[in-house]
């Protein structure tokens, strides 16, 4: 036997249960606690570009939607910055990024407000379109699923994005775009996860 | 942003599937199509940072953090503590450890919940702490009780506490849940089953601590998390070795 490597072995995922609420946003639960919330203002009062609000569902493999999924979406600024750990300045003072999102208990429809994300850095020099990280765990889904939310209307940035590049089926990368509308000056994303079929978003293995 | 390294892959047959057909719920909410593997990107290396003004101390202390003055939650009395390391062994200081779990009697606080055992009118059943330079965390609760639950006719949960851990990345993101040792549930358990490996089920199943008891007031469990390591080089730089 050769010698052991030494590294340790990832703690197993199981899925949040129908509960995570309590752990995550317990307001949400029927019960306040917390000073405050985590992940309930993303962008902050003071961070520039685009107002936006992003809406959807996720739709099960029966067409149903999920009722009590919880999502973590992560993002730059307007900019293209992330929260820098090692430098405060890099973003404006408020802006987290981070956002923790539940669907209603009744129609299973989710929402948040935020500013429209810029380009960031990718691989090898490479630039990626705008676009939110998503982390997704719900009762039955034993680790949570990681995809990307996309803009529609970032046609050119999108065409060359090396993330939504990488997905062989060609059709299948519109499953990351979210479209847009607007009302009375509002600019409105929707995006709908679907867990299940033709339509399946793409998840990934990050 | 030159100084974050990248992430090892995740071992995916360590980890449960996304469908395991004696877990009835997945069946419907597992994709289907492959995931499409994707090389971390400063997206991905990096994450939210929590800092001790988000959270309140008393959070980490479920027996009096809902508690009406001078009373408690009914039950055992416990600490729950460990590390929260990464597959290097390093330990992951500033980790945000949330837990959330049912009561003794096995009914959580969500007025979702309709199970017949009674709420705890001093128990909210949920915390929140951040691991310190060491990754070390603690939280004092209830040990929670075994319920029944709707998947096949006569299913019930271990004991078990849930847990959410948010280390230094997005791509590290982890919820699991912790179960106690000699539950004699454990083995039957269709959502533990999900795990392939029997090792990897040990790693979910905290030993009683009688060390890190206190003498006359509570016992203790001790369980240490580990999360996806990284490696030591540079972000797209592979000069200095792995």
């Amino acid at each position: 036997m050769a010698q052991d490597l030494d590294y340790l072995k990832e703690t197993p995922s199981q899925t949040a249960g129908p509960y995570v609420h309590i752990g995550l946003a317990p307001g949400a639960a029927g019960f306040d606690i917390y000073r405050r919330e985590l992940g309930a203002d993303i962008a902050g009062p003071n961070a520039r570009g685009e107002r936006i609000r992003i809406e959807g569902s996720v739709i099960d493999g029966s067409g149903s939607p999920i009722k009590d999924v919880l999502i973590e979406t992560w993002q730059a600024n307007s900019k293209g910055l992330y929260v820098d750990p090692n430098d405060s300045s890099a973003v404006e003072d408020g802006f987290s990024g981070f956002g923790r999102v539940i669907s209603d208990f009744e129609t299973g429809k989710w929402a948040f407000e935020t500013i429209k994300p810029g380009s960031t850095p990718g691989r090898n020099g490479k630039v990626q379109a705008p676009h939110v990280s998503m982390w997704i765990v719900a009762r039955g889904i034993n680790i949570g699923l990681n995809t990307r939310l996309y803009f529609e209307d970032e046609t050119d940035l999108n065409a060359t994005d090396p993330v939504l590049n990488l997905i062989e089926p060609e059709n299948r990368r519109a499953t990351l775009l979210a479209k847009r509308s607007e009302t009375k000056g509002k600019t409105t994303y929707r995006f709908d996860v679907v867990l299940q079929g033709l339509n399946e978003t793409v998840f990934f293995d990050i | 942003m030159d100084n974050f390294a990248e992430y090892y892959q995740r071992d995916r047959e360590w980890q449960p599937s996304a469908l395991s057909s004696g877990y009835k719920t997945s069946v419907a909410r597992s994709p289907q199509y492959a995931l499409i593997s994707l090389e971390n990107t400063v997206s991905e290396l990096t994450g939210p940072r929590f800092g001790h003004a988000d959270i309140d101390p008393l959070d980490k202390d479920l027996i009096q953090n809902f508690a009406n003055s001078g009373e408690s939650p009914i039950g055992e009395r416990i600490i729950l503590h460990g590390r929260v390391l990464d597959e290097n062994r390093r330990p992951v200081p500033n980790a945000l450890v949330e837990i959330w779990q049912a009561n003794a009697g096995g009914r959580y606080r969500h007025k979702k919940d309709t199970y017949l055992a009674p709420i705890d009118p001093n128990f909210g059943g949920c915390g929140r702490t951040l691991t310190d330079e060491q990754g070390y965390y603690f939280f004092r609760t209830i040990k929670p009780g075994a319920y029944p639950w709707r998947n096949w006719v006569n299913n019930w949960r271990p004991a078990h506490i849930h847990f959410s851990v948010f280390g230094e990345a997005f791509a590290q993101r982890l919820v699991t849940q912790c179960y106690f040792e000699g539950d004699p549930l454990i083995d039957k358990c269709p959502i533990i089953k999900t795990i392939p490996d029997s090792k990897a089920i040990d790693m979910l199943v905290a030993p009683l601590d009688l060390n890190a008891s206190v003498p006359l007031d509570s016992l203790a469990y001790k369980f240490d998390i580990v999360l996806r390591g990284r490696r030591s080089t540079l972000f797209e730089n592979r000069l200095e070795g792995n």
